[in-house]
């Protein structure tokens, strides 16, 4: 590969983003500008920036590598992502949203469900939780951006993490969530052709979809023991049932990913921005084609990249790629593309890595600026921009000193951790405010408070591939994990920590105080 | 079908195949309904914008 090309392509990239960047910072006048993006984004930037934020690198280089090894079952992850994180999501999360946050002058998530219970506490928890658990998941993206970016350039780690670091900063800084979306639409759409390039010339190259799909069905006995073991049935079979491979993919990808995406606050900001239900309903054939490509066709490709490597040197794509997950994809993309289209898929990666970070950041700086210094210091009339400028600087900077201080093996859980924790803290609660007029703001407070603190405990005591590497079960009780029936230790903690969140909010709800008339009136207004 | 035996995966790729379908028809029919921004919707703009301005200027 060409390095000065590679150059020259990542310039160009850049001064484009850097364009958008200053078209969001031009247009942003006012608190809801910078936070809400004005309220009047194009269809097309709000499915583009929700699909772009949703899908980071790590779903593309992770996941794509996962399907590698374990083949199509992953594709239930896809289905899920457009039935739930699209459809459901914008149909039925979406519009009341939009309509309730509206009634209720809310500009971020946490503002949102403090306004709908009444109470500033609920408030400042739910942006504390956002911004105590979010740098996690920023550190894994902006890590994985700055590797990305240290391999190509062949520079520094320190220094592509800075570099990279202060590019996002910037448009984020400057443009709020008006740069944030604008350049995240940008982003979106290379890799929607990216990855639909992507697919077709695979296909191509292995004869066409019918004869790709036998030769991989027909390389079943080349499962290796150790997966096979682990309930490996062949890459395009689904998991043996009651495997290891079947309850992490069951509980821990569809059930963890594909439910916990209706809790992220950084995506559900995004129904606010819209002025209309007409944009949600346009939003939804966009992003419903955009998920299908960005997840359906590279679990596709990552799966179908062993008959390429059987084909060619002999070797699963594991093996070519020495073991590494991770290097799967990128491998196959330098052995089997043309030269050109590895720069763009390298826009590609870098674009997944920057679209999810440019919100990450925006949300942390929003929910500690506007939904906790704000209301802590109550009496104090703050500058909501300037304020959440400041915030997001902050919220960069414990980013990054995340991801130089944890070790590599926790880090490379952090996706996982703040979807477990979001879903199990905010689901049950931001249903109800949607759909239940019976639930109570004590309900809600105690809600998220059990949903975090069961969420925390099965992460630091029970699912192993957290407990592990966190050590505190080890430092309390002498051992990783203290489940020791299978399939305990790798049952995703959404399974024990949401039913908590649920059972707390119903219980708690019909043994407290309604809300008033009047205010669910004001919440509902207009919603039908 | 297609050269994939196994129901699981099918009904995978066929309930992702669905989804999109239903995301597309949806959108496609319902494109231009759902406009029906009310005028206290605008109102409510225009104070909260009012609010902003006013604010910037206390401080």
């Amino acid at each position: 590969m060409n390095t000065f090309t590679l150059g020259l392509v990542v310039v160009i990239y850049l001064l484009v983003i850097a364009y958008l960047g200053y078209r969001g910072y031009s247009q942003t006048k006012s608190a809801k500008d910078y936070l809400l993006a004005g309220r009047d984004i194009h269809p097309f930037v709000m499915a583009m920036s929700y699909g772009a934020t949703f899908i980071s690198t790590s779903a593309i280089i992770g996941f794509g590598g996962i399907a590698g090894v374990y083949g199509m079952g992953l594709i239930w992850l896809t289905a899920l992502n457009i039935i739930i994180g699209v459809f459901i999501a914008f149909l039925f999360f979406g519009r009341v949203t939009r309509k309730m946050g509206h009634n209720l002058d809310a500009h971020t998530f946490p503002e949102f469900l403090g306004n709908r219970f009444q109470s500033k506490k609920i408030q400042v928890i739910s942006g504390a939780v956002i911004f105590i658990s979010m740098p996690l998941y920023a550190a894994v993206v902006l890590i994985g951006g700055a590797r990305f970016i240290e391999s190509i350039f062949e520079i520094d780690f320190s220094l592509a993490l800075t570099f990279f670091s202060i590019i996002i900063a910037a448009y984020v800084i400057a443009g709020g969530l008006k740069g944030v979306m604008y350049t995240d639409a940008l982003q979106g759409s290379i890799m929607f052709l990216s990855l639909f390039f992507l697919l077709i010339v695979t296909y191509q190259k292995l004869g066409g979809v019918s004869a790709a799909h036998q030769a991989l069905t027909n390389m079943v006995d080349l499962v290796p023991e150790n997966l096979k073991a682990a309930g490996h049935e062949g890459w395009t079979a689904f998991p043996k049932m009651n495997s290891a491979w079947w309850w992490t993919i069951t509980t821990n990808i569809i059930l963890g990913v594909g439910v916990g995406v209706l809790a992220q606050p950084q995506l559900i900001v995004r129904f606010m921005t819209v002025k209309s239900n007409r944009e949600l309903n346009r939003a939804v054939l966009i992003g419903g084609i955009f998920i299908f490509v960005a997840t359906g066709f590279i679990y596709t490709v990552g799966a179908l990249s062993n008959v390429y490597f059987y084909k060619e040197t002999s070797q699963l794509a594991i093996q070519f790629a020495q073991g590494n997950v991770d290097l799967i994809i990128p491998e196959y993309i330098s052995a089997a593309m043309p030269e050109w289209f590895v720069y763009l898929f390298m826009l590609a990666l870098l674009s997944a890595g920057m679209s999810t970070l440019s919100s990450q950041f925006h949300a942390m700086g929003t929910s500690l600026g506007r939904d906790f210094i704000e209301n802590i210091f109550p009496k104090k009339q703050f500058n909501s921009m300037l304020l959440s400028k400041i915030s997001i600087i902050v919220a960069i900077i414990i980013s990054i000193i995340i991801g130089y201080k944890l070790p590599g093996s926790i880090i490379a859980r952090g996706t996982a951790i703040f979807f477990g924790i979001c879903a199990a803290a905010f689901l049950p609660v931001y249903f109800a405010a949607l759909y239940w007029k019976r639930v109570t703001k004590t309900a809600a407070l105690w809600s998220i408070l059990s949903g975090l603190a069961a969420s925390v405990f099965a992460l630091a005591f029970m699912h192993a591939k957290e407990s592990e590497p966190l050590g505190i079960c080890q430092a309390l009780f002498g051992k990783p994990t203290l489940a020791t029936e299978f399939p305990w230790m790798i049952i995703d903690p959404i399974v024990i920590a949401l039913p908590v969140s649920i059972a707390v909010l119903i219980a708690v709800s019909l043994f407290t105080q309604k809300t008033s008339d009047e205010h669910l009136a004001a919440c509902y207004h207009e919603i039908k | 079908m297609l050269g994939i035996n196994d129901p699981g995966v099918i009904l995978g790729y066929l309930l992702a195949v669905v989804g999109l379908i239903a995301c597309v028809v949806y959108g496609a029919l319902n494109w231009n309904k759902g406009m029906e921004t009310s005028t206290e919707e605008i109102q409510r703009d225009l104070d909260w914008e009012e609010k902003d301005e006013h604010l910037k200027e206390e401080i």
